[in-house]
């Protein structure tokens, strides 16, 4: 203790930074004054938080601390709160006093399913030697490019069928920014060819909205995302629930294998917008959310431009908005895209209670993928007949397949629900690429497990795949030859839910992480390996922890051969 | 609640691995399971913390369904069928422990961790995992070990910081299996926001979060639950005790604080350990000069004192009082109690001043304090305690908050108020600075310092003016209406608006926001009080109040937020110069017999000298002897340079403490008493509750009980005083008070905490009062009509800024205690001064330099604190350390009614050095 001399200051050198200021980070004057120019004019309701962040790494390239604090005390949000919020979605650059801010420009390699079979890894480090520090090279989880394989983007610029060489030169050009389509059926010429009549017919009272459900009702269309609930259904839940009632529309296809979405959105948006607003109606919705992933930039120009067009119509629209995902693949996931949108990390609800009955900002929500709704002006124009009578093999519909890997015609194939492997590959993707057998396939994504070539004539529908340990989920087909390894397909699958994990649950944030891990070795612990495929398929929150362990058991129950065990054990 | 009992949630009848049981309505498949005997394995649930559902330890088979359920979450429905520990669930519960426990560390860093008792349970050994690569640990915080490599995400401790306490400082960054928990920006914890709660660490399950001093692997010998000795909320704890000393502190479900604690009761408790405990009587040395000089040394006291036997320093104590009282009458003495004592001290002290010395000449810190709120209370309501308690922040809709930062001075408090406003209540802050709480409110009035009355009055203004008065409570329950609605008209918010800087607009919103909520509620503290017109500024809130109805019910009402442990009870046992326990006057014949008979005592039926007063007449020669019991006017009083002339003119000063205050220099006996963890005593708190601390170590060295010191001076002066238990003076003391009458000591000890007023052993205690009237003459709450003036001394060229002083989180008061705690002073060393970052820009002065702040009356030097929650113009001091003692710079300007110094404004100039 020191003397009591009571006029003159002790010396202390401790902390001199810390005594000088209050505690934690204060708001800096300069960041402050940044952030309210860049951001005049918005809303700082909290569900902005994601596109704030995003116009803040758009402008200066990454998310510096000052930055984080001054949205944060704009925001009245706590400042790890925001944090939180920037570090969980990977296409925000957080850096810190000691960190060094990223590269101005970063090209980004997938290096999922079909783009490692494609030759990824080898792509990935040439380039990292090709380029100097001036460049980023950053690996990515599927990016919707698998039918164009190795897929690379310089900065927001996509490569397909990426080389060195073309990479190189897109860097060289210094256009970094993605063209726009060019073959888009903009509003004029969808109106033109009978589009948006179905919507007018609804509001001039021509038709009703029991009518559309029951039309609905009657055939067999189910969300195409990957969860297959049938459509009419939910239309009748939802319209049983309180008002006000809010859309959600899902266009984050980031499951490996699937660029369907895409597509359809770039090909022909106002197919989709129409399906739209005649939920809107049919379900008396005013609110409506389109999150689309940030891996998608074209899309989410392509759909600004059609929804201002949507003025043309004349009619009282509801409020649509476009959210910006992120680089989050489990905002895929119906209730973690809801809190993405809701301006938080992309971590999934617990059910009960479902999204239909507490969904966006705790009000009943209609949630669709898509192209689920790209499909109702068709089901309904032309009837349930038409639909359900372009099944195969005893099924019903029609399936929008992704396909990519290694056959002659990678692409999106609309064809028959029911179809079998062989037939996909024979009949629309012609045929098997010359020197590769036909060996296996992903099914229904990453997700969805691997099946065999001998079990290639299966049906591919919604509930014909379960009986062998996989589902179509999305129809995202990989095909594998005999020039691939199921193992290491398996291996890269795992990998990619290890990444994509929220976090949030033991048996996937760690599950997924040992598996990969156990995969990694050249003997696997098949024991430990099936121990953990119980624990995340019986307790993990979401359908990201219990679709995981799919693939790796495939190859275990498929593939034995590659494990070095008999087969049929 | 229904009127029709069908209507009435229902109990749930499930099945439980195979036996039918019932649920209560609302009730988790997880309690009711532990209910009725089956202990579900968990970890990220835990009793007080929102259930979260995310370790899946709990899951549980529920038939129909698909994937397994979080039992913590789920709550039966009728027929459900549910099996805990079928091989289906045991195998995934068994799994989620062994995937985290293959992560662990080697060593767990508590002894009762949660994981590796579950593991044991279920036999999970062996994990047959890689481990991770572990996390570095974090250990630049005092009080918090950050060791990650026992993190298992659950966020507990997430839900503890950001729900319970609402610091917000934890989260939960990145993603997958790289997802840890930070602290803001992920920085270091001695870096960040963290106030040192530690709520984050009882909540966590592994240790990850720990006792920095590794206290929580220490298994105690005993544990003791007591009170904390700090602030007015009151909060109930335990004490872990090993070896004698207190290791740890937990907090205890107590109903001010529900398990809460704060930095200083959670971390604060070493001072009763610290080496500069007073442990011998002391005796001046002869030549020794009174005062802070180089003689004075808290960590020798043998520069100035000589050590004497018990015998020799009580002959000396009361001999010296007694040739006073003899020689130049009873009230040539005068006494200062403790409000940081227990209520049997308070009470016992003002007896011994009153019987023994023959004075009324008795006060204590609340002069410094509340004074002015509870004489504008007693003047209009009849009573100076609290109308509501802080926990009815939950039923209420508008929280007011003027003049206090809950937050640093009630902070367990403002974490109820916090939870309040996440339920949708909303807060209006008044205060001159930004503090922390302001983030929360819908409203912060930063109003110019000492323009209260123009602010409270404009709002008045616009309740009479807009018809948003209760016309009927007006007319029943109040008199005085129209001399206040007259005294009000001419302060419009445009005319106020200049005054006090806050738009009209504004006004009008804040005073419809207030008066026409289904519930407000108005706290205040010492911006209120503190001020030459404290008594004027409570006059306006008690106005606020009376004339919108918002009062005598749940979630509305006026609460003074009390500031040390006991002053409310230290004020309740008549520890004051004009009234008796229980606030009766000393000046009422009937009250004065009564209690000479009680007593049975000849007592002064004058009103005595308040603390101020006593200081001014001390250097006046009329007070000649003292004594001061746990008190530190030395530090506490205003205008120190006076102040303390006056202790060093005194003839004789008797100190009664356990460290070698400020207070101490000037005294002539030193008696060394007891801390807070060594007595068994009752102590009330801000709510008027009355809650029983015991002792949990022993004294050290010669010390003695401040009570039994207490009654040995009685003796000395002639009482015939024989207590022998705590019990019997607090027995005599609820004779003296009926507004404890139905509280005996034996149903203290056993619930442990009581509400007053309590008329009967069966009145379980009146949280709200004044619901049907008020104890006034009669009945009726007296409107007093408050007049705008300003500030005693007021900026001028030569002294251009404002002072406040008020406190830290981490220091408490004059910083006798907390200075000499290892945490709290480690967090907070040195003397500062919070100051605008551009007034330290014009001076040249950076942040963290030393910076000297005068005033007409005495200068100190410091270290310049940047801190953008002050206007221009504005500084502020906390009076906690001595080597920069920001008392040396107030001013001694008294509230003419309340008595109270002016702490909160006076005039200083700064430069830089």
């Amino acid at each position: 203790m020191s003397t009591a001399e009571n006029n003159t200051a002790p010396v202390d050198n401790r902390g001199k930074r810390k005594r000088g200021k209050i505690k934690g980070r204060v708001v800096d004057p300069n960041a402050l004054l940044e952030i309210r120019a860049l951001l005049k004019g918005e809303s700082f309701a909290k569900d902005y938080l994601i596109e704030h962040l995003h116009k803040i790494q758009d402008k200066f390239g990454y998310l510096s601390a000052p930055h984080l604090v001054a949205l944060a005390a704009e925001m009245k949000l706590a400042t790890t709160e925001v944090y939180e919020v920037a570090s969980f979605y990977h296409h925000f650059d957080v850096v810190k006093e000691n960190d060094t801010p990223p590269p101005a420009l970063t090209i980004r390699v997938c290096e999922s399913v079909s783009c490692e079979m494609a030759g990824a890894e080898t792509l990935i480090s040439s380039l990292e030697n090709a380029l100097g520090d001036t460049v980023r090279v950053q690996r990515v989880p599927c990016i919707g490019r698998c039918d164009k394989a190795p897929a690379a983007v310089v900065g927001q610029h996509t490569v397909d069928n990426a080389t060195t060489v073309s990479v190189q030169s897109i860097v060289e050009s210094g256009h970094t920014r993605q063209p726009d389509p060019t073959d888009t059926i903009h509003f004029d010429s969808y109106r033109d060819a009978g589009g948006y009549s179905l919507l007018e017919k609804l509001l001039a009272g021509d038709t009703s909205a029991e009518t559309i459900i029951k039309a609905l009702d009657n055939t067999a269309l189910r969300g195409l995302g990957g969860a297959g609930f049938p459509v009419g259904r939910k239309w009748s839940i939802l319209s049983s629930q309180a008002a006000p009632r809010m859309m959600a529309v899902n266009i984050d296809e980031g499951e490996p294998g699937t660029f369907k979405d895409r597509f359809y959105m770039l090909k022909d948006p106002h197919r989709f917008l129409e399906g739209m607003l005649i939920a809107a109606n049919v379900i008396d919705i005013k609110q409506c959310y389109i999150y689309v992933r940030d891996e998608y930039p074209s899309v989410i120009t392509t759909l600004k431009t059609a929804i201002k067009d949507l003025v043309k119509l004349q009619f009282d629209l509801p409020d649509i908005q476009i959210r910006r995902g992120a680089g989050a693949y489990i905002c895929g996931e119906e209730s973690a895209m809801i809190e993405s949108i809701e301006g938080r990390r992309g971590m999934p609800r617990l059910r009960p209670p479902y999204v239909a009955e507490v969904g966006l900002f705790g009000r009943p929500t209609l949630e669709h993928n898509c192209e689920t709704l790209w499909w109702i002006r068709d089901v309904i124009e032309k009837g349930s007949d038409w639909f359900d009578s372009q099944g195969r093999h005893g099924r019903k519909g029609l399936r929008s397949f992704s396909v990519s890997g290694r056959v002659k015609n990678p692409g999106v194939h609309l064809a028959p629900a029911g179809i079998t492997m062989r037939e996909l590959i024979d009949e629309y993707c012609g045929g098997m690429l010359d020197g590769h057998k036909f060996y296996g396939y992903f099914p229904g994504g990453a997700s969805g497990g691997i099946l065999p070539a001998s079990l290639g004539d299966i049906p591919l529908d919604f509930d014909t795949l379960q009986p062998h340990g996989c589902f179509i989920g999305s129809a995202a087909i990989i095909v594998l030859s005999n020039r691939d390894s199921a193992k290491k397909a398996a291996l890269n699958a795992m990998k990619f839910f290890a990444h994509e994990s929220c976090g949030q649950c033991t048996p996937c944030r760690v599950g997924t992480e040992k598996a990969a891990g156990l995969m990694t070795e050249e003997q696997w612990d098949i024991d430990a390996l099936n121990d953990l495929a119980t624990v995340m398929i019986d307790a993990s929150i979401c359908g990201l922890g219990q679709a995981a362990p799919n693939p790796m058991l495939s190859v275990i129950k498929y593939f034995p051969q590659e494990l070095g065990l008999p087969e049929n054990t | 609640m229904a009127a029709n009992p069908e209507a009435l949630p229902q109990p749930v009848k499930f099945t439980l691995d195979g036996v039918e049981i019932e649920a209560r309505p609302g009730e988790t498949i997880i309690n009711a399971a532990k209910r009725t005997g089956t202990d579900i394995p968990h970890l990220c649930y835990s009793e007080n913390l929102r259930p979260d559902g995310n370790c899946r330890a709990c899951v549980v088979e529920i038939e129909g369904e698909r994937v397994l359920a979080p039992s913590c979450v789920r709550k039966p429905t009728p027929g459900m069928v549910v099996h805990t520990k079928n091989e289906r669930a045991r195998k995934s519960q068994k799994l989620v422990l062994e995937l985290l426990i293959g992560d662990m560390p080697e060593t767990s860093y508590k002894l009762d961790n949660e994981l590796t008792d579950w593991a044991e349970k279920l036999n999970v050994t062996a994990p047959r995992f890689q481990t991770r690569q572990q996390p570095a640990a974090d250990l630049s915080h005092p009080a918090i070990a950050v060791n990650m490599d026992a993190c298992i995400q659950c966020t507990r401790c997430l839900r503890a910081c950001r729900e319970t306490q609402v610091n917000d400082v934890i989260g939960l960054a990145k993603r997958g299996h790289h997802a840890e928990i930070v602290f803001d920006i992920a920085d270091d914890l001695g870096q960040s926001s963290c106030v040192a709660c530690g709520e984050c660490v009882a909540a966590c399950p592994t240790g990850a979060l720990s006792n920095a001093t590794g206290a929580q692997q220490i298994a105690a010998d005993k544990t003791v639950d007591s009170v904390c000795p700090y602030c007015g909320v009151g909060c109930l704890l335990t004490y872990h005790v090993k070896n004698e000393k207190i290791v740890r502190v937990e907090g205890r479900d107590g109903p001010a604080n529900f398990s809460r604690l704060c930095v200083k009761g959670r971390y604060g408790f070493d001072y009763v350990a610290h080496p500069n405990r007073l442990t011998k009587p002391l005796i001046r040395k002869t030549g020794i000069e009174k005062g802070l000089n180089e003689h004075f040394d808290p960590a020798d006291p043998s520069k100035m004192f000589r050590e004497a036997s018990w015998e020799e320093a009580m002959s000396l104590a009361v001999d010296g009082l007694k040739a006073i009282r003899d020689s130049s009458g009873s009230n040539a003495l005068a006494g200062f109690g403790s409000a940081k004592g227990s209520n049997e001290e308070a009470y016992l002290f003002q007896k011994l001043v009153r019987a023994g010395f023959g004075t009324n000449n008795v006060d204590h810190c609340t002069r410094l304090c509340h004074a002015s709120s509870v004489v504008a209370l007693l003047e209009g309501l009849g009573s100076g305690a609290v109308s509501n308690q802080i926990d009815d922040v939950a039923n209420a809709e508008v929280i007011v908050v003027i003049g206090s930062n809950p937050t640093t001075n009630h902070p367990v408090a403002a974490t109820f108020m916090k939870n309040a406003i996440k339920q949708g209540k909303k807060l209006i802050l008044m205060d001159p600075r930004r503090t922390d709480i302001a983030r929360h409110a819908e409203y912060f009035l930063q109003f110019k310092p000492d323009t209260d009355v123009a602010l409270l009055n404009s709002i008045l203004q616009v309740i009479v003016e807009d018809g948003l008065t209760d016309h009927d409570f007006i007319q029943n329950r109040t008199s005085d209406y129209e001399a206040l609605k007259a005294n009000v008209a001419d302060f419009t918010p445009e005319k106020m608006a200049p005054i006090t800087g806050i738009p009209a607009q504004t006004i009008r919103e804040v005073a419809h926001l207030y008066a026409t909520s289904k519930g407000s509620m108005i706290f205040w503290g010492m911006g209120v009080s503190q001020h030459t017109h404290g008594t004027d500024n409570a006059r306006c809130l008690i106005a606020l109040s009376m004339i919108t109805g918002q009062i005598g019910r749940p979630g509305t009402g006026l609460h003074p937020l009390r500031g040390q442990n006991n002053v409310q009870g230290a004020s309740d046992a008549g520890l004051i110069p004009m009234v008796f326990p229980d606030y009766q006057r000393v000046d009422n014949p009937q009250i004065h017999a009564k209690f000479e008979n009680y007593w049975n005592a000849s007592l002064d039926n004058k009103p005595g000298l308040t603390v101020v007063e006593i200081m001014h007449a001390a250097l006046d020669d009329k007070i000649k002897g003292m004594y001061v019991m746990g008190e530190n006017p030395a530090m506490s009083d205003p205008n120190l340079n006076h102040a303390r002339a006056a202790l060093a003119a005194l003839d004789h000063l008797v100190v009664q403490d356990i460290f070698l205050t400020e207070t101490c220099a000037f005294a002539d006996v030193i008696l060394p008493a007891s801390g807070w963890a060594e007595k068994d005593g009752t102590v009330t708190n801000t709510d008027r509750r009355v809650q029983l601390g015991k002792a949990a170590v022993p004294l050290p060295g010669e010390a003695r009980q401040d009570l039994w010191i207490i009654r040995d001076i009685g003796q000395g002066l002639g009482l015939d005083w024989n207590y022998q238990q705590v019990s019997e003076v607090y027995e005599e003391m609820r004779g003296a008070m009926p507004s404890i009458a139905g509280i005996s000591w034996d149903r203290l000890s056993e619930h442990g905490s009581v509400t007053y007023p309590c008329n009967d052993e069966q009145d379980p205690g009146q949280p709200v009062v004044f619901k049907q009237d008020f104890p006034t003459e009669n009945g009726r709450a007296r409107l007093v009509p408050a007049q705008y003036m300003t500030a005693n001394e007021l900026p001028d060229d030569n002294y251009p800024f404002v002072l406040m002083t008020g406190r830290q989180l981490e220091h408490w008061h004059t910083g006798s205690m907390t200075r000499r705690t290892d945490v709290l002073d480690a967090i907070e060393p040195v003397p500062i001064v919070s100051i605008n970052h551009q007034d330290l820009q014009d001076i040249g002065v950076g942040a963290g330099d030393e910076i000297t702040v005068s005033s007409r009356r005495g200068e100190i030097t410091a270290f310049a604190r940047s801190d953008s929650g002050l206007n221009r113009g504005e500084l502020f001091i906390p009076f906690c350390y001595h080597e920069a003692a920001a008392n040396l710079l107030t001013t001694d300007a008294l509230d003419p009614f309340g008595k109270i110094p002016e702490f909160k404004y006076c005039a200083v100039t700064i430069k830089a050095g």
